[in-house]
């Protein structure tokens, strides 16, 4: 079975990031870039597929800028056999992007394609709901595990309150959360094999897919900052602030 | 304009969530009509009738639409989508799996989790976890949003005397089955609805531990919540976890325990009405944060905290 995985290039989770002064998004300039936590946790589950003899063949996507390469590289070296770029210099929306991964979808025809339930800059949560919904086929999101049995999936998924289980026919979207696994670190050796593993370079037109965005950035801000407030020296005396100055108890 | 609001609830009673989607409806302005898609759900959809301010409940009552599956639900909303200015859905994990795939039919970008109502087609959304304020702009002919329950006060749930409209459309895709559910049971108030929260971090030690806070949140009538780095070391279950990886919670008063206050944990508590800190580190960046710091043992402070509230 072939498996697809989607994989993003976002600012390392340990980046703390600061809004440039002219309010036109975040300042990105000389940043760690990193694969998107959860697409880490895409790659691996995949990788685990391949392990068990469930997958065959892993192909890995990425949208994005031609350093995503850098991501793709990072995949290959982690257990993907080859990848795909889908270069666009401009930042895109969801809608966009899941119309794309769908072109890839069709050429490519996986069985089952595991993506990062968001990634972790514009905190979206949509692009593998929209592609089950332009594939036209399952969707088990936010995933905690995925037994693959036959010509179905099943998929926990983390909800609100607990878990629910749901079976999904194959070909299906997977979306991952975060205790679905822990990522492991890619080895020199394979980094080095990853260098000579193919990776295509495609673009939007040659999909023949219009990344035309109906949602507009007016701008971008700080948020408002939190002040720090008092110390209490006794729990009697944080009960006393609680009752009569909050009022909160 | 006329909004549609997506109700989220279990087939027996209707979520508080609703109520502040709802209220972003209200803020757009404009007829606000609800759908309630479920199974034997008659008595949401009665609730729903009753929400200040709504004017219509549509009730699609069908097997197929038992457990909110999105392949199912997806189809009958883009269904009854036209006429719509606007479709709403809570930023529940109902809400964010079954929106996105509406959007994608109806060939339009979705604004998730918006905290703000600028204008009808204007809204306010954090993006790098809460670190950034984004402000956004739709041109889409149906703006499809999910609705950051925090960033609104729920609406009445009295008031409102709507007429309940059935729906008879069954979309069934085929494509995926209920298998079954696991949920946590507790007499506490749920993490996102609660007017009090308690939470632990790493400074619990352990998960038998975590039986101090209990105690205090029942005194309290608080839920009980955890960082991400205690849900990591396998203390309590993920269900608790607030942060911008969790819940996202605003309530009265926060009360963090050994929580040292990283970055991802304070995108989802930071919009509390007041926040204590209780934690022996002084150097801890929840301080920077809270209304009330208690620099402490834990292990001391909480029974004292629990015999004096």
């Amino acid at each position: 079975m072939k498996v697809l995985v989607a994989v993003k290039r976002v600012v390392d989770y340990n980046v703390k990031v600061r809004v440039k002064a002219d309010n036109s998004g975040v300042d990105l300039a000389n940043v760690k870039m990193s694969m998107n936590p959860f697409c880490e946790i895409a790659v691996e589950e995949a990788v685990r597929l391949k392990e068990k003899g469930v997958a065959t063949e892993i192909v890995v996507v990425s949208i994005g800028p031609t350093n995503a390469q850098e991501q793709l590289r990072t995949a290959l070296a982690l257990g993907a056999d080859r990848a795909i770029l889908v270069e666009s210099a401009d930042e895109l929306n969801s809608l966009a992007v899941a119309k794309l991964l769908n072109a890839v979808v069709a050429k490519e025809q996986p069985q089952l394609v595991i993506l990062g339930k968001q990634a972790i800059d514009s905190d979206n949560n949509q692009t593998g709901q929209m592609l089950a919904a332009l594939s036209g086929y399952g969707q088990g999101t936010f995933a905690s595990k995925v037994e693959v049995s036959g010509d179905s999936v099943a998929v926990t998924r983390e909800i609100d309150g607990g878990a629910q289980t749901v079976s999904l026919k194959l070909p299906a979207i997977v979306t991952t959360d975060l205790r679905l696994n822990e990522p492991r670190y890619a080895s020199l050796p394979n980094i080095m094999k990853a260098k000579k593993k193919p990776l295509e370079v495609l673009t939007p037109d040659a999909l023949g897919v219009s990344t035309a965005s109906t949602t507009k950035t007016v701008k971008v801000e700080a948020p408002a900052a939190r002040s720090a407030g008092i110390k209490v020296k006794s729990v009697a005396e944080l009960v006393e602030k609680l009752k009569n100055e909050a009022k909160v108890i | 304009m006329t909004i549609l609001v997506i109700a989220e609830h279990d087939n027996t009673v209707l979520a508080p969530a609703t109520l502040n989607t709802v209220a972003a409806a209200a803020k757009i302005g404009g007829d606000i009509h609800v759908l309630v898609a479920g199974q034997g759900a008659g008595a949401v959809a009665e609730a729903a009738a009753k929400i200040a301010g709504v004017t219509k409940v549509l009730a699609a009552d069908n097997a197929a639409y038992a457990h909110q599956l999105p392949e199912n639900i997806a189809p009958l909303v883009v269904e009854l989508a036209s006429g719509y200015s606007h479709i709403l859905a809570a930023a529940t994990s109902n809400g964010k799996n079954i929106l996105p795939r509406v959007a994608a039919q109806l060939d339009v970008d979705q604004i998730s989790e918006i905290i703000s109502v600028e204008s009808a087609d204007t809204f306010k959304r954090p993006i790098y976890a809460g670190n950034a304020i984004a402000t956004v702009q739709s041109s889409a002919s149906i703006k499809v949003i999910t609705v950051r329950a925090t960033g609104f006060d729920p609406v009445a749930a009295e008031g409102g005397s709507a007429a309940i409209e059935a729906v008879s459309a069954a979309h069934d895709a085929g494509k995926s089955s209920f298998v079954g559910e696991e949920l946590a049971k507790s007499d506490r108030p749920e993490l996102t609805a609660a007017k009090i929260v308690v939470s632990g971090g790493r400074g619990m030690q352990n998960g038998d531990n975590f039986k101090h806070l209990y105690a205090l949140a029942d005194k309290l009538g608080a839920a009980v919540g955890a960082s991400r780095a205690a849900v990591d070391a396998g203390f309590v279950p993920n269900d608790m976890q607030v942060g911008q990886t969790g819940k996202i919670v605003a309530p009265q008063l926060y009360i963090a325990v050994g929580i040292s206050g990283a970055i991802q944990h304070l995108a989802g508590m930071k919009d509390s009405k007041v926040i204590v800190a209780i934690n022996k580190d002084e150097e801890a960046p929840i301080f920077q944060v809270a209304d009330y710091g208690l620099v402490a043992d834990l292990f001391e402070a909480i029974p004292e905290l629990e015999k004096l509230v």
